[in-house]
């Protein structure tokens, strides 16, 4: 035996079995590792057969999960030996290890060319079957020509031919150039009347392939397709071999039948006739037998059946057998037969006529529901999503909520948003819908996104008579004893808003509502405190005169938080009470919101998306169905982590004007995809107090009678639009009659700090990026996604890079096909620091009009910054060594944004500035230190100190050193950016005289020379230094 | 694309074989492996066979000790694919007779020649078990 001759490898393996625990397998294995090391290093003296050895030991360490991450040249040579078993082993371990990117599989391509044409069989389908595994585009140029000779050449014996089909399956995927449509349609009708069913099976994968992509090219093949059906249906001529429990070939007339679903009709009439009858011999002549094996074979070929005259949307009679098939199957005990019968039932609810039919299992579904399998439960929640409308909603969503307490947690998300979309979507009342929704949020309160209660919000502001419901329902929940501080958003808000409306009622007067409240105000989160606030405000208003008492207990709360950490509830805090001594015209500025106008619900758009989007490219568009559920998952959940919070919803009207919800507050909504138009003129900056209540979400300009806070305000300083200050991003979008639905400085702003998230987003594309960053390198994908049902056209995307960055972007493909998503990589090499930044220009056509833009791309300097953690000993002979400019510069700031140390630490942190604690004594100055990754310098020290005033934020004092001058000077200017310029999304400006939650408030000290003593202490010592 | 990945785990959770066919790091697939083995290896006999998993399926059987785990993409046929394992399974046991988890562990290579024989790039190649073990008689026949 084969396996005799490497006993070595028997012994390293049963070695690793004996392992008692993984700290000892870890040992055999590195000292494995270490022995093959040693062995390769002096190559000279390995024998092909030791070669082959350490090879294999190396696959099997692999496979265990350890790195192996050197010997892959060895494994490539063996391609190239000259005898069988080396040569094998050769290709084997290359195509496990290696990716089709790997640098060394350059080296082979002659070797492998050599083998493909030459005249050894064995060889050849060695060397087809790594390129089939993992050739690359270059495989597919250099080889393409060859593997297609073979594919259809007479003389190639069955077994080379069938891994040459696989072989330019591959190939084509790499680069469909590589078969050229017009002479391959003959071809294939040709390799499709090969009798062999090995290479049959092989040529039909290559044939779905390429259908798939262009059905009306491959028309001639049809009738052939169906005639291998038939041979296969009636089992003629064919050999023992290739018959499965008594079955022909079950995977061969799965994969004709998937074939044919790639056509949209079955027009000749003959050939119809003949593919019916089959599908009907399927159909009524698949029977229950107790062979396990036999059964699943014969049903794979049935369900694949079934899938096909859905497809063909046959005639009446055939679709009723279908359904009754699948109503036997859902009832079934065997799971598997039961799960693929949901599955089906799903896929055929697209068919509009069955949906009846399949309401009389919905008892039987239901039971599905609560099966001890979770991949049964999943089929029959997506089964009931499905099929639910109008008439049975209630029941579902009933059944669904009771479902929701006692299911498990891997399901409860799914079930609270399919829940929810339901419920919106076929509510027969509104009432009954806020009900679900409240139920929602009592029940799993942790996946109702905040989509949901805001689209409860809106329909209660847009229907007077649901007012009065709402408010009672939440002020219900609020005497619940534990609540989930969703339902603390929801009530606080509706009671805030309608509370009135209940006055008469028990438990319902003004104080007792604040009271109840102002409860759960100690135990909520930052974005809660916010919506009491506002709730606050709205009860003062509604109880006009005053209670003194309450009024008192108000203010008290608004005094207090007006000191509080979070910027956006000390603003809210401050304005709400100064607004709150306005008298009566308080009832005028926190008067109840007026309508929402119509938009669409975010939910059910995002649910309409991911159902679009998983629908490309399928044979039968039926899937999209079933897996909406993940894809609303994922979703779903990139929004409950957005930090818009509170912003959707206004609280407060401005009195007397239209109801536009100013520019901020829209883009916000944009983000969530409520809104599909967008106004990109900034609201003119004379409008002060609209932009800084931006953030607040008010609505509307200011109007006269608050005209007294404005200068109270303006003190804080209007924050220039951010856009302004980037504007660069859209010179050219003037032109445009496309506009976009993001703000694009605000999301590049956003994306210098992370490193994944939307760049750019217009009605018809969305331009995503994510990126790694590794010393001077980066690794950046951009995610090009074609929002629409026809294609972008004449993409193009150019880079500008600036001086200081070399950039290297991916061939974009010149058209982005319906709703699919095109990748493309684009890697960065940093040279040397600069504050330039690279320009995407990106270009692409939509019907008529074209658009252009401008973005700039988030590959600026902290990307190539890592934080390094210092002590004081390493610190300070490096800060001492470099004294003075160029190399050491000070700057005093002034104009800074106030903010806390604490937010500033933060701000540090997202810009790799790696702030290091307690190295600097006085508490009013930050210290930190990073390195610079640059091509040139490789990793250069950067440290920085920034000394602030407690008792005016608004000014620092920075000084920055590093080794070299043009970075020192760089990096300075680059935190200046920072400091001054903060995107108005994340920070409101705080009221100037913030009182920093810094202790002891230590005014900026002038430099005072040191004294020997001090040196013991390193802060001190730090002190002197600077 | 079809099958995705093949792999073959004990009850002990320890991987006796993988087959990838689309690249994944090293920390992808120990993450991948560890998240499917801890979902496919606590369900009971009397669950079905598929188990579904971030965007695709797993189709899975088990042996004794040793369980068989196939990916798929969403639109595999299921039933084919649990079958097929089956397949795989008789020919090894029609090699080595009576097969069992020693007998792939320590014939890894063999066990990895008849995985290449019958799927290429994701695809069923050939599910003939004489053409499938033809090109491993012969080398045991060299040797």
């Amino acid at each position: 035996m084969a396996l005799s001759g490497m006993r070595g490898l028997s012994v390293f393996i049963s070695d690793v079995r004996n392992c008692q625990n993984k700290e000892q397998e870890r040992l055999r294995i590195d000292k494995e590792l270490g022995n093959i090391r040693t062995r390769f290093k002096n190559e000279k003296g390995l024998t092909p057969y030791e070669k082959k050895k350490y090879v294999w030991k190396m696959l099997y360490i692999y496979m265990l999960g350890y790195d192996v991450d050197f010997g892959h040249m060895e494994a490539i040579s063996l391609i190239s030996a000259p005898k069988y078993p080396e040569k094998q082993v050769g290709y084997i371990v290359t195509s496990c290890l290696l990716n089709e990117n790997h640098d060394f599989l350059r080296v082979v391509i002659n070797a492998v060319r050599n083998d493909i044409i030459g005249r050894n069989e064995t060889f050849q389908c060695l060397a087809l079957t790594m390129v089939g595994n993992i050739g690359g585009k270059e495989f597919a140029e250099s080889l393409a020509p060859d593997v297609q000779r073979l594919l259809i050449s007479s003389s190639c014996r069955p077994l080379v031919r069938k891994k040459a089909a696989l072989c330019l399956l591959r190939l084509y995927r790499k680069n469909p150039d590589v078969v050229n449509i017009d002479g391959w349609s003959d071809c294939m009708s040709q390799l499709l009347d090969e009798r062999d069913l090995g290479v049959l099976t092989s040529v039909m994968s290559l044939f779905v392939a390429l259908v798939s992509n262009n059905n009306e090219a491959y028309r001639n093949c049809l009738p052939k397709c169906v005639k291998i059906l038939e041979r296969l249906a009636r089992n003629q001529d064919i050999p023992q071999e290739y018959t499965y429990y008594g079955i022909p070939s079950p995977w061969l007339q799965v994969k004709t039948t998937k074939a044919l679903q790639y056509f949209p009709t079955v027009e000749d009439p003959n050939t119809r006739r003949a593919l019916f009858e089959v599908l009907q011999r399927i159909l009524m002549g698949t029977d229950v037998v107790k062979n396990v094996n036999k059964n699943n074979a014969s049903h794979a070929v049935l369900f694949e059946a079934l899938a096909l005259v859905m497809h063909l949307d046959a005639e009446k009679e055939m679709m009723s057998q279908c359904v009754a098939l699948l109503g036997k199957f859902i009832a079934v005990r065997e799971p598997n037969i039961r799960y693929l019968g949901l599955e089906n039932m799903t896929r055929m609810l697209l068919i509009t006529d069955v949906q009846d039919i399949i309401k009389r299992h919905q008892t039987q579904i239901l039971t599905s529901l609560k099966d001890p399998d979770i991949s049964i439960r999943r089929r029959a929640l997506d089964l009931l999503y499905g099929m639910c409308d109008v008439t049975n909603a209630k029941d579902i969503v009933e059944e669904l909520l009771q479902y929701l307490s006692t299911a498990d947690f891997a399901m409860r998300e799914e079930l609270a948003l399919k829940a929810a979309i339901l419920a919106e979507k076929f509510a027969p009342d509104l009432s009954w819908y806020v009900d679900v929704i409240l139920q929602l949020i009592d029940k799993a309160g942790d996946f109702v996104s905040d989509d949901i209660w805001y689209r409860v919000v809106q329909f209660v502001t847009n229907n007077e008579d649901l007012q009065p419901y709402a408010a009672a329902k939440a002020r219900e929940y609020l005497d619940k004893p534990a609540l989930h501080e969703t339902m603390v958003k929801v009530s606080a808000y509706i009671l805030g808003e309608y509370s009135h409306l209940l006055a008469r009622r028990p438990g319902c007067r003004p104080k007792e509502i604040f009271a109840i409240i102002n409860e759960k105000l100690p135990k909520v989160s930052k974005p809660t405190v916010a919506i009491l606030l506002s709730t606050y405000a709205k009860i003062m208003m509604h109880t006009q005169p005053p209670y003194p008492e309450l009024q008192e207990q108000i203010w008290a709360i608004f005094r207090k938080y007006e000191s509080y950490i979070d910027v956006e509830i000390q603003q809210r805090a401050v304005e709400y009470f100064v607004l709150s001594r306005k008298g009566a015209a308080l009832v005028d500025v926190l008067a109840e919101m007026p309508k929402f106008p119509e938009r669409q619900s975010a939910l059910l758009k995002k649910a309409e998306d991911a159902e679009v989007d998983t629908a490309d490219q399928s044979a039968i568009k039926l899937r999209s169905q079933q897996q909406t559920s993940n894809a609303l998952v994922v979703t779903d959940q990139q929004h409950v982590n957005g930090s818009i919070l509170g912003n959707q919803l206004g609280l407060v009207k401005m009195p007397s004007q239209k109801m536009e919800a100013s520019t901020h507050n829209q883009g916000l909504t944009k983000e969530n995809g409520a809104v599909s138009k967008v106004d990109p003129e900034p609201t003119p900056s004379a409008d002060l107090l609209g932009d800084l209540l931006g953030p607040l979400a008010m609505e509307g300009p200011p109007a006269a009678p608050v005209s007294g806070e404005k200068n109270m305000i303006s003190a804080l300083e209007a924050t220039p639009d951010a856009a302004g200050a980037l504007a660069l991003a859209t010179v050219g979008d003037q032109s445009n009659s496309v506009q976009p639905i993001v703000n694009i400085a605000e999301r590049f702003h956003a994306l210098c700090l992370q490193d994944s998230g939307v760049l750019y987003e217009d009605p018809y594309i969305q331009i995503g990026i994510k990126a790694e960053w590794r010393a001077h390198h980066g690794h950046l994908v951009l995610f090009l996604g074609n929002k629409n049902t026809s294609p972008l056209l004449s993409v193009r995307a150019l880079i500008l890079p600036p001086s200081h960055l070399k950039m290297e972007l991916s061939l974009v493909p010149e058209t982005i096909p319906p709703r699919a998503q095109v990748q493309c990589l684009l890697e960065v090499v940093n040279l040397r620091a600069s504050r330039d930044v690279a320009v995407l220009d990106f270009l692409y056509k939509f019907g008529t009009a074209v658009v252009s833009v401008k973005l700039q791309l988030p590959a600026v300097l902290n990307k190539f910054l890592r934080p390094i953690s210092v002590s004081a000993e390493e610190f300070f002979p490096q800060w001492n060594s470099l004294s003075g400019p160029p190399l050491k510069l000070q700057e005093v700031v002034r104009g800074v944004k106030p903010m806390s140390l604490l937010e500033m630490a933060n701000l540090f942190a997202s810009l790799h500035l790696g702030v290091i604690p307690g190295l600097d004594t006085n508490p009013n100055n930050l210290v930190s230190c990073t390195g610079f990754y640059s091509e040139g310098t490789r990793a250069m020290l950067c440290l920085i100190r920034v000394e602030t005033d407690p008792s005016d934020r608004t000014q620092l004092r920075i000084t920055i050193a590093s080794g070299d001058p043009t970075l020192t000077f760089e990096l300075k200017e680059f935190i200046k950016e920072h400091l001054v310029n903060i995107p108005m999304s994340t920070h409101a400006p705080a009221p100037a005289p913030a009182p920093a939650p810094a202790p002891a408030a230590v005014p900026l000290q002038p430099q005072s020379p040191i004294t020997p003593a001090g040196y013991t202490d390193p802060g001190v010592m730090l002190a002197g230094l600077l | 694309m079809g099958i995705r990945f093949i792999l073959l785990v004990n009850k002990q959770g320890q991987t006796r074989l993988a087959q990838y066919y689309e690249y994944l790091t090293l920390e992808e697939r120990r993450a991948l492996e560890g998240e499917i083995v801890r979902k496919c290896l606590a369900r009971t006999d009397q669950q079905c066979s598929f188990v579904e998993h971030r965007n695709y399926k797993i189709v899975y059987r088990r042996y004794a000790s040793l369980f068989f785990l196939v990916g798929v993409d969403n639109d595999e046929n299921e039933l084919a694919i649990l079958e097929f394992i089956h397949l795989l399974v008789e020919t090894m046991d029609r090699h080595f007779g009576n097969v069992c988890e020693l007998d792939i562990m320590f014939h890894l290579e063999k066990a990895h020649f008849m995985l290449e024989e019958m799927v290429m790039n994701g695809c069923i190649v050939e599910t003939s078990k004489t053409n499938i073990l033809a090109p491993i008689q012969l080398m045991d026949k060299a040797s």
